[in-house]
C-alpha cells in the first residue's frame, strides 16, 4: 500500500477531549503522498475534529502528527503554531462552510494566500512602500499564478467581482483555489462537495485529480458524497464514535461489514445473536 | 399602509395622486403636531413682577414647528415613492439592463474621484487663501484658518484610526491616548532638553507606535466588545497617569509655554532673523498660522499616502483579510498577532504626529484635552466616513468638526426661537439626531463601497454590504 510505505501525513494515537467528551479517541492512520485520502463516517464521528488537530486549530490532548516532506524534512504538527502549520509544514485547508473574504475580490483573496511569499519580497513592507522592482516583480509572479488557478477553475472573467458575489458552487471552487495558492504539499477539505449540484461535483472531481497528479499535492477530505468519495479516493478511512473502524481501498470499504453497520444499522436478528453470545 | 400601497401602483395615473397623498399625509402631520404643541409650546408662562402668571404667547415657534412637520412628512412620503418606482423599475428592466446596474456604484466612485477628491484637494490647498479672500484681509481670516487647522488635525487622526477601525477591524475606543502620548513627548523633550519641533515629531510618533506595541502585545487576542472596553480603559489609564504623575506631567495644570514651531530653524518673530525679516516681508502675526496649516496640510497627506500605499501591499490586504474572516487569515499562515500589531502600532504611530502637531498648535497640553469624548469624536468620524474609505473620513471630519461651528453662525434662529436661544447649546442634541439618522439613511458610512487594491481587468467597487466590519 502506498500510503504505508511513503505517508507524507501519519497520525498517531491522536486522543482529543472536550470536558467530558471524547471526540477522537487513540486514532491513527497515515495519508498517502500522492494519493486522494478520503475521511468518511456518520456525522459527529469526529471527522472535523481531526481535520482541526492536523491544521493546529486544536492542540490535541494526546498524540503525534507528523508531515514528512518530499526533502525528508519532518514537522510535527501538534507543536507548531496555527499559522506556522500553512506557512513552514505547507498544510492548506477549506472549510465546511465556506470562509472568503467576501468583500475583497476574487484576484484579492488569490493574493492574500500568498502573503507570506509577497511579504518577503515586500522586504516586510519597506521595500514595497518604494515600490522597489523586487518587489514589482514578486507581486506580477503573484497575480500570474493567481490567473493560472483562476482560469483553471473557470472564474477568469470574475476575477475583479468580489467574492461574495459568487455563486456557492464558485466559492467553493475559489477556496480550492486559495488553499492551493499557498504552495502545500497536503490540501485537507472540509466537505467539498457539500451543496453542490451532479456536474459541479463532477468538475470539482477532475480538479481535485489535477491537484493530485499536476500540483504534486496530496488530497485528505471529510465528503459525504459517496460519488466523489469511491471516483475519486485512493484510500478511505472510516471514522464512527471517535475510533477508526476501517481503513483501505474503495473497494475494501464498500464491502466492509462494519463501515455498512454504522450506516446503515444492523439487522434485529444479528442484534439479537450478539446479545445471546454475550448473555444479557 | 394602505396609502402607500394605493400611491406607489406603478401607473401613470399614480403620479398626481402620489403628490396629493404626500400633502395629505403632510397636513396630517402638521395637524398632529399643533395638537401637540398647543398645550406644550404655545403659552411661555413666567412670574410678573407681583407674583402673577404672565402668559407669552409664541404663535411663531408653533407655526414654524408644524411647517417643518408637514415638509418633513411630505418630503419622506415623496421619497419613500421615489424609491419604490424605482425599485419597480429596476425589477421590470433587470434582465436588459442587469450589467448597468451592476456598474452604477461604480460609476458613482469614477465621477468621485474624477471631480470630487480633487476638488478637495484644490479646496484645501488654496483655503487660507479663499478664507483671507472672503474676509477682506489675512488677520481677518484667522478664525476660519485656525477652523481649517482643528478640521485637518480630525482628518488626520480619522485616517490614522482609520488603519485600525477600518481596514484591520479592530475597535479602538482608546485611541486619544496615542494622541496624548505624542503631545506629551513634544511638550516634555521640547521644554526639558530645548529639542525643536522637527526632531520631537518623529519620536512623538515612534514613540507612540511603541505604546501601541506595548498596549496591542497583550490585548490582540481579544475579540470584538471585549477588546474595545481594554482599549477604551488603556486611554483613562494614559490621562490618570498624565493627571497623577506631577513631578512628571505638572498634573491638571498642564504643560505651558511649550516652544513654538519654526520655519525649518527660522522662528516666526518680529525683527532681525525672524521669518518676516529673512524672507523681505512685513511682520503678521498670522505668518505662522498659516503655516501651521500647511503643516496639518501635510502631515495629513502624508498620512493618506502611506495609508493608501500600504492597503496596495501585502501588509493592508492581510489587515483587509483580518477584518473579513481572521480563521481563513490563520488557515493561510498569516501571523494574525502580528498583523494586528503592526496596525496597531502604525495607527498610532500617526496618532503621535498629530499629538506633537496639537502640542505645538496650542502651546500649551493637559490631560483635559485628552478625554474619552476625543476617541469618540474620533471614531465617529471613520464610523461616519464609511470604515475603511478616506474620502468619506475627510468628508465626515468637515462635517463633525465644522458642523457644530456653523451652529455659531445660525443667527436666523434668534429670530424665531427669541433672542435668548443658542443653537450652540443644542449641539450635543443635534449630534446625536445626525447619528441616528446616518446610521438609519447610511448604516455603512457616507461612502460605503470597497475600493479593491489589485485589479486584473476593470476596476469595480465593491458594494459595502458585502464588506465586514470586523470583529477582532
Amino acid at each position: 500500500m502506498r500510503w504505508e510505505n511513503d505517508p507524507i501525513l501519519t497520525v498517531e494515537h491522536l486522543r482529543m477531549r472536550f470536558g467530558g467528551l471524547v471526540a477522537v479517541n487513540d486514532l491513527s492512520f497515515k495519508v498517502g503522498r500522492r494519493d486522494v485520502t478520503a475521511l468518511i463516517g456518520p456525522n459527529g464521528a469526529g471527522k472535523t475534529t481531526v481535520f482541526n488537530c492536523i491544521t493546529g486549530f486544536y492542540k490535541p490532548n494526546e498524540g503525534m502528527l507528523t508531515l514528512r516532506q518530499t526533502d525528508g524534512d519532518a514537522h510535527l504538527l501538534e507543536r507548531l503554531p496555527g499559522h506556522r502549520i500553512a506557512q513552514d509544514a505547507r498544510v492548506a485547508r477549506t472549510f465546511q462552510n465556506i470562509r472568503l473574504f467576501s468583500g475583497m475580490t476574487v484576484l484579492e483573496n488569490l493574493l492574500v494566500a500568498q502573503h507570506n511569499t509577497l511579504m518577503q519580497a515586500s522586504g516586510f513592507t519597506l521595500a514595497g512602500l518604494f515600490g522597489l522592482p523586487g518587489f514589482r516583480n514578486a507581486e506580477k509572479a503573484a497575480v500570474e499564478k493567481a490567473r493560472h488557478w483562476l482560469e483553471k477553475i473557470n472564474l477568469i472573467d470574475r476575477a475583479d467581482d468580489p467574492a461574495g458575489d459568487l455563486p456557492y458552487g464558485d466559492q467553493r471552487r475559489l477556496e480550492i483555489a486559495r488553499a492551493m495558492c499557498t504552495d502545500p504539499v497536503l490540501l485537507c477539505l472540509d466537505e467539498p462537495a457539500a451543496g453542490l449540484n451532479p456536474r459541479e461535483s463532477q468538475e470539482l472531481n477532475t480538479l481535485l485529480l489535477s491537484v493530485r497528479n499536476d500540483h504534486d499535492t496530496a488530497v485528505l477530505l471529510i465528503e459525504h458524497d459517496m460519488s466523489v468519495v469511491m471516483q475519486i479516493s485512493d484510500h478511505v478511512i472510516v471514522l464512527d464514535y471517535g475510533t477508526k473502524i476501517a481503513d483501505g481501498t474503495p473497494e475494501e470499504i464498500r464491502n466492509d461489514p462494519r463501515v455498512i453497520a454504522a450506516y446503515l444499522g444492523v439487522d434485529d436478528e444479528e442484534v439479537e445473536q450478539i446479545e445471546a453470545e454475550v448473555g444479557a | 399602509m394602505t396609502a402607500y400601497h394605493n400611491a406607489v401602483s406603478p401607473t401613470a395615473a399614480a403620479r398626481p395622486s402620489a403628490l396629493v397623498q404626500a400633502l395629505r399625509e403632510g397636513a396630517v402631520a402638521a395637524l398632529v403636531m399643533l395638537g401637540l404643541s398647543f398645550p406644550i409650546l404655545l403659552f411661555r408662562t413666567d412670574q410678573g413682577p407681583s407674583l402673577q402668571l404672565v402668559l407669552t404667547p409664541r404663535v411663531g415657534l408653533v407655526a414654524t414647528l408644524c411647517a417643518l412637520a408637514f415638509a418633513a412628512r411630505v418630503l419622506v412620503h415623496l421619497n419613500a415613492v421615489r424609491r419604490e418606482r424605482a425599485a419597480a423599475a429596476r425589477a421590470a428592466n433587470a434582465r436588459t439592463v442587469a450589467k448597468g446596474a451592476e456598474a452604477a456604484p461604480g460609476a458613482v466612485a469614477r465621477i468621485m474621484g474624477t471631480i470630487g477628491v480633487p476638488l478637495f484637494l484644490g479646496m484645501a490647498i488654496t483655503f487660507p487663501l479663499l478664507a483671507s479672500l472672503a474676509a477682506g484681509s489675512l488677520n481677518g481670516a484667522r478664525y476660519w484658518i485656525d477652523l481649517g487647522i482643528l478640521i485637518l488635525t480630525y482628518v488626520m487622526l480619522g485616517w490614522g484610526l482609520n488603519i485600525v477601525v477600518g481596514l484591520a477591524g479592530l475597535l479602538d475606543l482608546g485611541y486619544v491616548a496615542f494622541y496624548a502620548v505624542g503631545a506629551y513627548t513634544y511638550a516634555l523633550l521640547s521644554t526639558t532638553f530645548g529639542l525643536s519641533f522637527w526632531i520631537c515629531l518623529p519620536v512623538a510618533g515612534v514613540l507612540a507606535a511603541f505604546w501601541g506595541i506595548i498596549l496591542g502585545f497583550p490585548v490582540l487576542r481579544l475579540r470584538g466588545d471585549y477588546l474595545a472596553i481594554v482599549t477604551l480603559a488603556f486611554g483613562e489609564i494614559i490621562r490618570l497617569v498624565l493627571i497623577n504623575w506631577v513631578e512628571l506631567t505638572n498634573g491638571g495644570a498642564g504643560i505651558s509655554s511649550i516652544p513654538r514651531a519654526t520655519f525649518f530653524g527660522i522662528p516666526f518673530e518680529r525683527g532681525e532673523g525672524g521669518f518676516a525679516a529673512t524672507f523681505g516681508l512685513p511682520f503678521n502675526a498670522m505668518h505662522r498660522i498659516v503655516f501651521l496649516y500647511y503643516l496639518i496640510l501635510v502631515l495629513a497627506l502624508v498620512t493618506n499616502a502611506v495609508t493608501m500605499r500600504l492597503r496596495r501591499l501585502p501588509i493592508g490586504r492581510a489587515w483587509e483579510a483580518l477584518r473579513e474572516d481572521e480563521i481563513a487569515c490563520r488557515s493561510l499562515g498569516i501571523n494574525t498577532r502580528n498583523t494586528k500589531l503592526t496596525a496597531f502600532s502604525i495607527g498610532a504611530g500617526f496618532g503621535g504626529f498629530a499629538g506633537a502637531f496639537f502640542a505645538v498648535r496650542q502651546g500649551f497640553v493637559s490631560p483635559e484635552s485628552f478625554n474619552f469624548l476625543e476617541s469618540a469624536i474620533i471614531l465617529s468620524v471613520v464610523v461616519l466616513g464609511g470604515m475603511g474609505s478616506q474620502f468619506g473620513v475627510a468628508i465626515a471630519a468637515v462635517v463633525m468638526v465644522g458642523g457644530p461651528e456653523l451652529l455659531r453662525h445660525l443667527t436666523f434662529t434668534k429670530a424665531i426661537f427669541g433672542a435668548d436661544f443658542d443653537p450652540n447649546d443644542y449641539r450635543l442634541l443635534i449630534f446625536g439626531l445626525a447619528m441616528v439618522v446616518m446610521m438609519v439613511w447610511r448604516p455603512r458610512g457616507l461612502i460605503a463601497h470597497r475600493d479593491p487594491s489589485i485589479v486584473l481587468k476593470e476596476r469595480k467597487a465593491i458594494s459595502g454590504s458585502l464588506v465586514k466590519e470586523g470583529n477582532g
